[in-house]
């Protein structure tokens, strides 16, 4: 298998990592989701930085997120397939 | 003995030490002075300055002392100088490192003057040297190793990749007898559930949730002024693609595997007594804070993840960086210990990368110097729980 562009934790997550340096826009991205070893194609609507967090799926205002099978929050703004997820338009359900 | 052995130094109270160190350690601030000259004096001892020690009172009284009594007793230092400015609370920091029966003496400054009491204490600090650069290490099992965690600068690579790395090896070596400790209380917040949910009975998990609660209540909601984004998570954390606090404690927890669960949470500094296991101990996620913290209750190797790459260390326990960013290994390669980019790549499996971490800790407790150690980082920084009166 090639090297893959990002990592998703659980079938159950929303959200992948990037696991590469200089994340181009319009990357046809290839992930793995390691709870199960298999791969899902994505792809990248914006340059994403080494770490941060693209969309599985369109994600509305109001939609929770899901990583490690887990609920990291809601969205505060939206985001298309392919899209940056972070601080601007994620936020804690905390605090 | 098993395949999983070192060479330390074995004290007089039976505990195993990685280190040798002689420390010079101040009651209080204004005694950092003194203890700075008799290190410059005497090659071979290391002062550990610190900011507190005056006024304090009540619980972060107690913890002050608990934080002095253990640095000191910890089994990676041979022998202790403790210099404050009056003798009551110096000789009651004495009295508790005795216990350990290594030697220790205490000097304090009133009536004395900085320049008698630093000639005082050079002359017995010498005497420790001397002493201690005469012990030698003899072979011991991995049982005999306290080993702590707790990341630093993290990044969702912390939880794909170091985390998981820790806490494979955790895995393999709590059930060969290891003790080990996780901590950072404001960091399980959005994981309290899984956290409450490792714990050994449903009264430790009770007290697990009491103590996470109570953190909540009394620091957080009574100080907040938002949502504590860049602080927890930090700036560090979101520059590395960290959201929100929920992602943040998910990763951490990570460190502690999946099959050990912890069987008692310690107070900040507290030692561990109900025997080998894994601990939960309330600290801070500050990493300074926290590793001086644990080294307090007498852990000798610590392992510490990282994404973007701090750069802590600790004066007495030799701090092992453990990082998965190919970014932050590429960039800061002079502070990373054990490289596991390979498990983003998909090159290197989690049973591997936790291999690659034990044998990194058994040649550090064999005597080889960390990154941390090697660039001079000795953050050995106090927990302070309120003002001071």
């Amino acid at each position: 298998m090639s090297e893959p562009h990002f990592l998703v934790h659980s079938p159950k997550d929303n959200v992948g990592v990037v696991v590469v340096e200089d994340l181009k826009a319009g990357t046809e991205m290839l992930g793995v989701i390691t709870e199960t070893d298999t791969t899902i194609n994505v792809k990248a609507l914006h340059d994403v930085p080494i770490g941060h967090k693209v969309a599985l799926q369109e994600l509305k205002e109001g939609d929770t997120i899901i990583k490690y099978g887990e609920d990291i929050g809601r969205m505060i703004g939206a985001a298309e397939t392919g899209g940056h997820v972070h601080v601007h338009n994620l936020k804690t359900k905390r605090w | 003995m098993s395949e999983y052995s070192f060479k330390g130094y074995r004290r007089e109270n039976g505990r195993v030490g990685v280190r040798n160190h002689v420390i010079i350690l101040p009651v209080d601030d204004i005694s950092n002075a003194a203890c700075e000259s008799v290190a410059n004096n005497i090659k071979g001892t290391m002062a550990l300055p610190h900011a507190y020690g005056r006024l304090q009172f009540g619980e972060d009284l107690e913890l002050h002392f608990r934080t002095m009594i253990g640095t000191g007793s910890n089994p990676n230092v041979a022998a202790v100088i403790v210099i404050g400015i009056e003798p009551g609370w110096t000789n009651r920091i004495v009295e508790g490192i005795a216990k350990t029966g290594k030697p220790v003496t205490g000097f304090s400054i009133e009536q004395n003057g900085d320049i008698a009491t630093v000639a005082a204490a050079s002359w017995k600090a010498k005497e420790y040297v001397h002493w201690a650069t005469s012990l030698e290490r003899e072979e011991c099992d991995i049982k005999d190793l306290w080993v702590s965690t707790k990341c630093g600068e993290s990044d969702t690579t912390t939880g794909l990749g170091s985390c998981p790395t820790v806490g494979n090896m955790y895995d393999k070596l709590i059930p060969r007898g290891v003790y080990g400790v996780f901590g950072e209380t404001s960091e399980i917040t959005g994981a309290e559930h899984l956290c409450k949910a490792r714990a050994a009975s449903p009264e430790i998990g009770d007290k697990f949730m009491a103590t996470w609660q109570a953190y909540s209540d009394d620091v957080i909601d009574a100080h907040k002024t938002d949502d504590l984004s860049e602080s927890q998570p930090t700036k560090g954390n979101i520059e590395g693609g960290l959201t929100t606090i929920e992602e943040k404690a998910l990763g951490n927890l990570e460190k502690i595997g999946h099959n050990s669960k912890y069987i008692d949470v310690l107070k900040p500094a507290e030692a561990p007594e109900k025997g080998a296991g894994l601990y939960y101990m309330d600290t801070s996620s500050a990493a300074a804070e926290c590793v001086t913290l644990m080294a307090a209750a007498g852990y000798v190797v610590h392992t510490f993840p990282t994404g973007q790459g701090n750069v802590v260390g600790n004066p007495i326990v030799p701090v092992v960086k453990i990082s998965a960013n190919p970014r932050t290994v590429r960039t800061m390669s002079e502070h990373i210990d054990v490289d596991v980019s390979g498990i983003l790549k998909r090159t290197m499996t989690l049973d591997t990368a936790g291999d690659a971490l034990i044998e990194n800790i058994l040649k550090t407790a064999n005597g080889r110097a960390t990154a941390a150690e090697v660039l001079g980082h000795r953050e050995f920084s106090m927990t302070k729980l309120y003002r001071s009166a």
